[in-house]
Parts: structure tokens; C-alpha cells; sequence
């Protein structure tokens, strides 16, 4: 058995433990160098473990106590990936804060590693009870995170985020606990097939729980009724927290695809897809508030955060379109969007920084000092994000346009994306204008940003024509890792049969 | 008993939510201790509740052992998040001088408690 799938989860643990002790806490310098290394380390296994899955999914089991008792770690061509992209997302991140947004308050570096282990071990893990496990880990980390650099404001958005997500970690319980009341199992690919023989009055206990679930991913993924916390803690958490953050609620949507259309699709008996019905007309009632709400940002931030609520609502379309082709133009459109989000929060820090008073606000205000740069990355990252061509955010909406394949899907998932590209479309039009041309008289500010921070934007920007360049092949890898998807719990079944 | 049990753990987790629903910080804390209390009960019972049974092993009806190693785990991390909860609620009527969750006080609270302060000087 190869060790592969675990160092994803291993190496951020390891390193942020030991970048509290003596060594290596030592000075900023240090760990910085650490860090720096480790992310590193943590692409390459990462980019390793995905080159395993691309032959067979890989699991991982724990301390060989077999499935059903023990845990098993899935790295299945989707979860490998999605372990890729936190790592390359965080190195941005890392990247951009080492010009000093590290310096601001204490631990950055070792609640960043515990952020990505959870992130990770999230993604791939196959047991559900250790699935609320890492969910703690990732969230307590970003507590801390979010009041990284301290104020007033982060205070304020902490309370709301930290509240929330622990009333949802309570429901997250129950409905584990009902899921095991009535399945007899935490393992997910067991799950899978035991659901199918449920007697009826156990299904509606298993429904209860699995629809108790949806509330507790909803919550993470910022879905319809349960999205008003993220534009608010988003827009005030430093610059490299927030684009970190760019992939959270993405482990929320990958929980629901995960739970709500594999352990319960198409094999689920009675219960097979009982949630994407409320899935229907959440994700497009998230899309269109999240336009009206980048219309109506005053400032680059809240704006910006509204585009991860687009985003979320988007992949959600994707997931309950449920067939082949949106499933492909969902992970093409998830690896595209997280990036570049992300590269958008950092850009957001450094106007701002430049504008001085001014800050993010679409007010006048004294020129940029790099204006020229700054604005040719706001103006690819627009693009982008618009889905104009020639860059990936057009193929990524093309192709989940193209997935709609009956007349009423085809209605609803239209006029919902078309629609809300043209508003983001005017609302950052607004917002390049209002930043880059109202200009006041006053001179400019000399404060420079710092290469290793245009790099950071740079390199996390680049994603996107490489996506465009290598499209054909990263569409045909998406497809591979839907007929993996289909294959995957079968890989497990000789696991526990072994087990009993 | 399971109509007690059952009774209590939903009694409580009523509670917990009627008090995280309020707007100041101290019953929101007090309720999500409750809450975490009613779900570790639960916890608890989906392994169905058994008298007299053995722990692991034995002869006949013996207590399911896998939900007492999740109750202790979320008692684990309950204990974690209230502990950090707690400090952020206290860091928050620092920073902004009130405790309300919202961070301000709501516009009527704030005449009335202002118009108090009148009548004592």
C-alpha cells in the first residue's frame, strides 16, 4: 500500500506543529522558509498522488483497520485534483502574504498549514464521521485566520461567522447521528449500498438526516438562505486569508456532490437524488441575489465576495444538472473560478493599498502608483470572471451551457448564467472605471507593491489561459473522473467484505 | 425511557436554539452549549439505548461501542469551540463596546439605555 494519499494531510499537520516549537518558530524568516518549502513539498505529492489516480483510485487505509470500523482515505481522480488546486491556491496565497500581511499578528504560518490539512483531509477522506472532523479542523483554523491582523471589523464578522458555523456543526451531529441510527455505518461507500435496502420507516429517518446534511453543506457553500455571512467575512479578512478562502465553500459543494448525488444517487433505491429537487431553485435564487449584490457593492471587496456566491451557485447548477457533460463543465468551471477569485482578493489588497484613504470604495480618489499593471491584471481578471472569450471563464460557462439538454433545464440554466455574467459584466465595468479613471489631482502615492506580490496574482491569473491552452485535455480528464466517480465504490466493496 | 431520553434531548436542543436566536452574545454562547450537550446525548442514543448490556463483548445484548467514541469526540471539539467562542465573545465587547452580536447596539435599545443615562445624572 502505498503512502501517498496521506501526506496531503500529514505534511501541513507536521509543519505547522513543528513551526510552533523552538527551531523553526524562532523567527519570521524561518518560518517563511518553511513554509515556502512545504507548500512546495505539498504540490509535488499532491501532483504525484493525482498522477496515481489517473490509473486507479487510490485508498488509503488507516492504521490497516479494515472498512467498515476503521477510516479509509479515497483519492479518486476528483479528490486528487481538488487537493492539487488547494495547494496551488494556497501558494499564491503563501506567496503574496510573505511582503509582510504574515508580520501583522502571531502563528500565521502554522494556522495556514492547519488550514490546508483540513482542507485537505476534507477532500479525502471516506468516512463521514472523519469528514466532520476535518470540517473542525479547517473551520477553527479559519476562525483564527479571519482575525488574523486584528480590527474592529474582523471582530464584528468573526462573531457571525464563528456562531454560525458552530450551530451548524451541531446539526452536522445530528444528522450523523441519524444517518448512523438508521444506516449502521459511517463509511461512505457502505452507506452507498446499504441505503438502497432501508425498511420504509427507517427511509424516513435517513431522509431527515441526509436532508439535515444539506443544511449543514448549504451553510459552508454559502447557498440561497444561508449565504449572508460570506460577503461580510470575506470582504474584511486580510488579502491572503481571503483568497485561501476562495476554496471553503468549494469543500462545501464537493460535500454535497459527494453525499447528495453518489452515496445518494442513482443506487439509493427510494432515496436516490431526494435532495436536488431543493437544490433546483436554491442554487438559482443564489445566483441572481449574488448578481443583485455585485451590482450593489460599494466597495471592490463586497463585489468580489459576491462573485464567490455566483461561483458557488454556479457549481451547484452543475452538480444537479446531473449528467456527464455538467459534471465535466463543473470541474473545469470550479478549477477556473477558485483561482481566479483568489487572484482577484489580492489584486482587491493591493488597489486598495495604493488608492491610500480611498481604499477599496468606488469613490475618487489620488492615482494609483502602478496604476498601468494593476489595471492590466484587473482587466484579464474581469475578462475572466465575465466568461468573455478568449479565457477560461467562456469555456467553463459554454460548456455547462452545452450540458443543459432538455427545454426546461435548458430555460432555467440559460437565462440564469447568461444573465448574471451580464450583471457582473456591468458591475466590474462600474468597478474598473470608478477605480482606475475617477481620478482626484492629487499626486500619486509612492507605495510600490512588492514583485513577490504581483508574482503571487500572476501566477494564480496564469491558470486561466493554461486552462484554455491545455483545455482538451482537461476536459478529457474531467471525463475520466466521471467514469471514476461511477467506478469508485465498487473499489471499496472487497475492502469490506474483508472487513466483516 | 426512550420517550424520557428522547423527551429531555429535545427539550434541551429547543432551548439551545430559542437562546443562540438571541441578540446578545452571553445567551447565544449558553445556547450552543446546549446544543452540543443535546447532540452528544443523541449521539449517544443511535447506537439505540441498552440497559444492563456489556461493553464490547458478551453473551446476548452488549452496547454498541462506536457512538460513545464519536460522543467523546464531539465532546472533544465542543469543548474547543466553546472555549474559543467564549474568548472571541469577550475580545468583541472589547473592540466594539458592546454585546450585542451584531457589534452595535439596535437604534431603539440605543435611545432608550441613553435616555437611562439622562436620568441618572
Amino acid at each position: 500500500m502505498s503512502h501517498l494519499p496521506i501526506l496531503p494531510i500529514l505534511i501541513p499537520l507536521l509543519m505547522g506543529t513543528l513551526m510552533l516549537l523552538p527551531p523553526l518558530g524562532g523567527g519570521i524568516r524561518r518560518q517563511r522558509t518553511t513554509s515556502v518549502i512545504s507548500l512546495l513539498v505539498l504540490i509535488v505529492a499532491a501532483f504525484l498522488l493525482l498522477q496515481q489516480s489517473l490509473i486507479q483510485s487510490q485508498i488509503y487505509v488507516l492504521g490497516d483497520w479494515r472498512p467498515p470500523f476503521g477510516i479509509i482515505l479515497v483519492a479518486d481522480r476528483l479528490s486528487a485534483l481538488l487537493v492539487l488546486l488547494t495547494s496551488v491556491l494556497a501558494f499564491g496565497a503563501l506567496l503574496y502574504s510573505l511582503a509582510g500581511d504574515d508580520n501583522k499578528g502571531k502563528y500565521f504560518h502554522s494556522l495556514f498549514m492547519y488550514q490546508l490539512m483540513g482542507i485537505n483531509g476534507a477532500f479525502l477522506t471516506g468516512d463521514i464521521f472523519n469528514l466532520f472532523v476535518f470540517f473542525e479542523v479547517l473551520l477553527i483554523a479559519s476562525y483564527a485566520l479571519l482575525i488574523h491582523g486584528g480590527g474592529k471589523q474582523k471582530t464584528q464578522a468573526s462573531v457571525h461567522y464563528v456562531t454560525l458555523n458552530l450551530i451548524g456543526s451541531a446539526f452536522f451531529l445530528f444528522a450523523l447521528g441519524i444517518l448512523y441510527g438508521t444506516l449502521g455505518t459511517l463509511n461512505m461507500a457502505d452507506m452507498a449500498v446499504r441505503v438502497a435496502d432501508l425498511s420504509p420507516s427507517m427511509r424516513i429517518l435517513a431522509q431527515a438526516g441526509v436532508l439535515l446534511l444539506l443544511l449543514v453543506f448549504g451553510l459552508k457553500t454559502a447557498m440561497l438562505p444561508l449565504h449572508f455571512w460570506l460577503p461580510r467575512t470575506y470582504s474584511v479578512a486580510s488579502a491572503p486569508v481571503a483568497a485561501l478562502f476562495a476554496i471553503m465553500t468549494k469543500v462545501g459543494i464537493y460535500a454535497i456532490f459527494r453525499i447528495h448525488t453518489v452515496v445518494f444517487g442513482a443506487g439509493a433505491g427510494e432515496l436516490a437524488f431526494v435532495a436536488v429537487p431543493w437544490i433546483w431553485p436554491l442554487a438559482i435564487g443564489t445566483i441572481v441575489v449574488a448578481s443583485i449584490g455585485a451590482l450593489a457593492a460599494p466597495t471592490l471587496r463586497l463585489l468580489i465576495a459576491n462573485l464567490v456566491l455566483i461561483s458557488a451557485g454556479t457549481l451547484l447548477l452543475a452538480i444537479v444538472l446531473l449528467n456527464p457533460q455538467a459534471f465535466i463543465a463543473g470541474l473545469y468551471y470550479l478549477v477556473h473560478t477558485t483561482l481566479v477569485t483568489g487572484a482577484l482578493f489580492l489584486l482587491a489588497d493591493l488597489i486598495a493599498t495604493q488608492r491610500g484613504q480611498a481604499s477599496d470604495r468606488f469613490v475618487v480618489s489620488r492615482p494609483m502608483a502602478q496604476a498601468p499593471i494593476l489595471g492590466a491584471l484587473f482587466l484579464v481578471a474581469a475578462v475572466t470572471v465575465v466568461g468573455l472569450p478568449p479565457l477560461s471563464g467562456f469555456i467553463g460557462k459554454a460548456l455547462l451551457l452545452q450540458a443543459a439538454d432538455t427545454v426546461v433545464t435548458m430555460a432555467w440554466v440559460w437565462s440564469t448564467i447568461l444573465l448574471s455574467s451580464l450583471a457582473v459584466m456591468v458591475a466590474l465595468s462600474r468597478a474598473g472605471t470608478n477605480l482606475f479613471w475617477h481620478l482626484s489631482g492629487s499626486k500619486p502615492s509612492d507605495e510600490k507593491a512588492a514583485p513577490v506580490q504581483l508574482a503571487a496574482i500572476i501566477l494564480l491569473l496564469l491558470a486561466s489561459p493554461l486552462l484554455v491552452i491545455f483545455g482538451g485535455s482537461a476536459t478529457e480528464f474531467a471525463a475520466g473522473a466521471v467514469a471514476q466517480m461511477e467506478a469508485i465504490y465498487p473499489d471499496v466493496q472487497p475492502l469490506l467484505e474483508g472487513g466483516r | 425511557m426512550e420517550a424520557v431520553f428522547a423527551f429531555c434531548v429535545g427539550l434541551m436542543t429547543a432551548c439551545g436554539v430559542f437562546l443562540t436566536l438571541r441578540g446578545r452574545t452571553f445567551p447565544v454562547v449558553v445556547g450552543i452549549t446546549l446544543l452540543s450537550y443535546a447532540v452528544n446525548l443523541f449521539l449517544f442514543s443511535s447506537g439505540r439505548l441498552t440497559i444492563n448490556g456489556a461493553p464490547i463483548l458478551g453473551n446476548g445484548s452488549y452496547a454498541d461501542p462506536l457512538p460513545q467514541a464519536l460522543v467523546l469526540t464531539a465532546i472533544v471539539i465542543g469543548f474547543a469551540m466553546t472555549a474559543f467562542v467564549v474568548i472571541l465573545a469577550i475580545r468583541a465587547r472589547a473592540d466594539l463596546g458592546n454585546d450585542h452580536v451584531d457589534g452595535t447596539n439596535p437604534p431603539a435599545e440605543e435611545t432608550a439605555s441613553a435616555a437611562a443615562d439622562k436620568e441618572k445624572r
